[in-house]
């Protein structure tokens, strides 16, 4: 309790250098917020993307629609597979009229073969994993033109596999740059309390007891600074979404999450100061 | 109570600051510690409240031994220390009160009883009119005695003093080492490290003298020379 309080008054006996402790732990979380949500917006427009990973299977003329439907219904058994639905000829013929809009004429008396349209469960849409439901798919001897677009697929999943590795090398970098700043806050704090820690080791007080609220006070402002990072990030989106382009804010999960990593920040950047500074004196 | 054996403390850089030294402080008894500059009085005192470890050799406090005292022992005695130096210490934005209240805080005294305790020891030192005083607004003289009242207020059996009057003019020096006679009249045993001659001749108390790192005379051990202190 005592500590608690003692946390509370250093924020109260140096109101300055406990508001810049705040504030730049704020701004590393912000950049580090920024960065996440640009990571966010990146994977949310990839799996959108992803989302129209497909396997169409053309069904060669002439095949009664019975064999069709059981092949389908057999298709979507497949483990990798989420739905596969039967595009007969006139469905093919009025889809393709609608996405080609005024183009539609082209397509007046045309024949378009049917089709089984195979949708992949999320986590099966990977070049490997379609390219083998393809292979299987193409067993029916009445399926005899598989098409995926294959090119399509591999270049997506490099795209991802970049944006993936990017995202963890710069997410750790910024995170290491908000550790140090934070460290050197703390430390700041640490030191300028440097002649009290020396009289409480005088008068016996125990090393945890002088770490304690240190430890709280890191704990508070990494709280603080976290929260005031996710209200500027939540601006920032706002902005972005109001005057460039529409995205996507954290979930309250991710958003929890962050907050704590600020909390987990302030409390081990104290921690370690405190630490140092109780070893080196 | 005190007891050094055979203690030598080296340091990388700086080489022996403490050579050989065996001796033992009394329940009650009064010592100065006395001789020049880097004599190793200052490292002797920083290793009775074990800031410093001995090299080699061994000190021993009310029961707590360097050679395996662990950081909390190392606390706990110094709960049963008093400790003054000849700057004084003070939290300069804590009033006179609440430097000597910090001391019990911090060891965790019960809340209720620290006020009591503040009061006695300030009264004790001659300041109970300068309780809501800060650092600043008091004399030298005034400053040591929060300084010693902060280091009486858990009830020390041994008061250790570096240079307690190092910083006082004479009429201030005379006050604080009457206290320090008083408190150790009262049953504390008091070890001061000085450099002033005067105080120790008109004295007749324990004197450990020291130079290079040794004890070069200890008047428990002779018949005191009164030459010897006449130079």
């Amino acid at each position: 309790m005592r500590s608690l309080r003692d946390a509370f008054i250093t924020f109260r006996r140096s109101p300055l250098l406990s508001a810049l402790s705040v504030t730049t732990i704020a701004f590393s979380l912000f950049a580090f917020g920024l960065f996440g949500l640009v990571a966010l917006n990146i994977r949310q427009a990839l799996n959108k993307l992803e989302d129209r990973v497909e396997i169409r299977a053309f069904v060669a003329e002439g095949t009664p629609s019975e064999l069709v439907d059981g092949a389908t219904a057999d298709i979507e058994t497949f483990p990798e597979v989420q739905s596969a639905r039967t595009v007969s000829q006139a469905e093919a013929l009025a889809r393709a009229k609608r996405e080609l809009g005024e183009f539609r004429d082209v397509f007046e008396g045309a024949v378009l073969p049917a089709s089984i349209d195979i949708k992949l469960k999320p986590g099966s849409r990977d070049p490997a994993t379609v390219k083998r439901v393809a292979a299987r798919v193409q067993a029916y001897a009445f399926l005899n033109d598989v098409r995926y677009g294959e090119e399509w697929i591999s270049k997506l999943y490099r795209l991802r596999n970049i944006a993936s590795i990017a995202g963890v090398v710069l997410g750790l970098a910024f995170a290491a740059v908000a550790v140090i700043i934070i460290g050197a806050t703390i430390r700041m704090a640490v030191l300028s309390r440097a002649q009290e820690i020396s009289i409480m080791r005088l008068v016996g007080a125990t090393d945890s007891y002088i770490r304690r609220p240190f430890l709280l006070e890191g704990f508070a402002k990494g709280v603080a600074g976290g929260l005031l990072a996710l209200l500027l990030t939540w601006i920032a989106s706002l902005l972005i979404n109001r005057y460039i382009v529409e995205t996507a804010f954290f979930d309250e999960r991710t958003a929890a999450l962050g907050l704590l990593f600020g909390a987990m920040i302030g409390l081990i950047g104290s921690a370690i100061s405190v630490g140092r500074h109780l070893r080196s004196v | 109570m005190i007891r050094f054996t055979h203690v030598t403390k080296t340091y990388p850089r700086t080489g022996t600051a403490v050579q050989d030294v065996s001796l033992h402080i009394g329940k009650g008894e009064f010592a100065f510690l006395t001789g020049p500059s880097g004599a190793g009085k200052t490292t002797l005192l920083r290793m009775v409240y074990l800031e410093e470890r001995p090299t080699v050799g061994e000190v021993r406090v009310s029961g707590t031994s360097s050679l395996d005292a662990t950081s909390r022992d190392v606390a706990r005695l110094r709960r049963k220390l008093g400790i003054v130096f000849q700057d004084f210490r003070l939290l300069e934005n804590r009033t006179a009160e609440q430097n000597v209240a910090f001391a019990l805080e911090c060891t965790g005294a019960a809340p209720a009883t620290i006020a009591p305790r503040v009061a006695r020891v300030l009264g004790q030192v001659g300041l109970s009119s300068k309780g809501t005083a800060y650092p600043r607004e008091l004399s030298g003289g005034e400053q040591q005695r929060v300084a010693i009242a902060r280091a009486l207020v858990n009830d020390p059996f041994v008061l250790l003093a570096d240079e307690p009057t190092g910083n006082l003019d004479d009429r201030a020096t005379r006050g604080i080492f009457q206290l320090l006679r008083e408190i150790n009249a009262a049953g504390t045993a008091v070890m001061m490290a000085t450099h002033n001659l005067e105080l120790i001749k008109r004295n007749d108390f324990r004197t450990i003298e020291m130079n290079r790192g040794s004890v070069v005379y200890d008047s428990a051990e002779h018949a005191r020379p009164q030459e010897a202190l006449e130079l």
